[in-house]
């Protein structure tokens, strides 16, 4: 029988390694649909401004049954993403924040100063602090020095579908990370998530991939098997690869020698 | 009383956080306080404060809501 490893957050054990977002779908019922297929059990949120024009009422009501988990998508700062965690724990009674900090808005690319920042604020305030960052991997071991619950280090620059940009340094950064590497960010189809995971990764978080895909609710059942496959694949350990071909089938007794 | 709410200024009769919450939820349309939040000047005020958090002229109000996000 083959058992799977457990994988925990800040001691939670969360039952999928897939992890999805919910904005950008055709409409309500492919986000239900394909949120069901993905068989995920963290979905990820934004906290805006209410305004008229912005319908999100009906969201919520849909993510019954998720473990939901806010982020602070847009912030620019230490001190607005702080204040939307704060309101995102408010809102939904979770001390649980996706923390993203962007430094650029052409690449939405992190800045590293300002989340290191706000993590240790967070950290300090009581929350499980999941910071969205560079694959550099100083980076990912200061914020788990700074108490991430976790580090979400991108695959490629967000909604790319570039996939898994420097598959070297996500090996390091999995190979000596103590806290979980979750992988966010430029997932673009099934095998980039599968690799993801070979690398070592305890997870992966997507939304563009599965929301953008012609067919969401097909391309969320097939992260979950890319997602699961890879990390079978993972725990499994890969052959070394070798520059010459090696037979696999016995060399004796050939027909005709 | 002029107070900023959402980063606009506007005139407003209400003296507490609870009156803006329900001035603003009726035009909203909504009857939960469920996934939304309010900051008054930087700070949350908490749901079991909006009665008794009283407003002041030139205050800074957020009302967020859980929104579809990745």
């Amino acid at each position: 029988m083959i058992v799977d490893d457990i994988f925990t957050v800040a001691g939670t054990p969360i039952r999928s390694r897939l992890l999805i977002g919910t904005a950008g779908y055709p409409n309500q019922r492919v986000l239900g649909e394909a949120l069901a297929a993905s068989d995920a059990e963290i979905v990820t949120v934004s906290i805006r401004r209410a305004s008229l024009d912005r319908h999100g009422s009906s969201t919520i009501n849909l993510l019954t049954g998720y473990r939901i988990l806010p982020n602070t998508a847009g912030c620019e700062t230490a001190r607005d993403a702080v204040l939307t965690a704060e309101l995102a724990r408010e809102a939904l009674g979770t001390n649980w924040i996706k923390l993203e900090v962007i430094g650029d808005r052409e690449t939405l690319y992190p800045d590293v100063t300002e989340l290191l920042d706000a993590t240790r604020q967070l950290v300090d305030n009581g929350f499980v602090v999941l910071p969205y960052c560079t694959d550099d991997p100083v980076v990912s071991l200061r914020l788990a020095d700074a108490g991430a619950a976790a580090v979400m280090p991108m695959g490629s620059l967000i909604g790319s579908g570039m996939g898994i940009a420097n598959p070297a340094n996500l090996e390091l950064i999995c190979r000596r990370s103590s806290v979980p590497v979750i992988v966010d960010a430029g997932i673009g189809t099934a095998s980039d998530a599968t690799i993801a995971m070979e690398l070592g990764a305890a997870a992966v978080l997507l939304n563009t991939a599965v929301a953008k895909a012609e067919d969401p609710v097909r391309m969320a059942y097939a992260m979950k098997h890319a997602v699961e496959a890879g990390h079978s694949a993972f725990l499994a350990g890969r052959i070394p690869r070798r520059s010459r071909a090696e037979p696999s089938s016995p060399q004796l007794g050939l027909v005709g020698s | 009383m002029i107070i900023f709410v959402n980063g606009k200024r506007r005139e407003s009769a209400a003296s507490t956080v609870s009156d803006l919450w329900l001035l603003e939820a009726r035009e909203l349309d909504v009857e939960s306080t469920n996934g939304f939040a309010i900051a008054r000047n930087g700070i949350v005020v908490r749901k079991d404060r909006w009665d008794d958090t009283k407003l002041a002229d030139g205050d800074r109000v957020e009302i967020v809501r859980v929104m579809q996000g990745g």
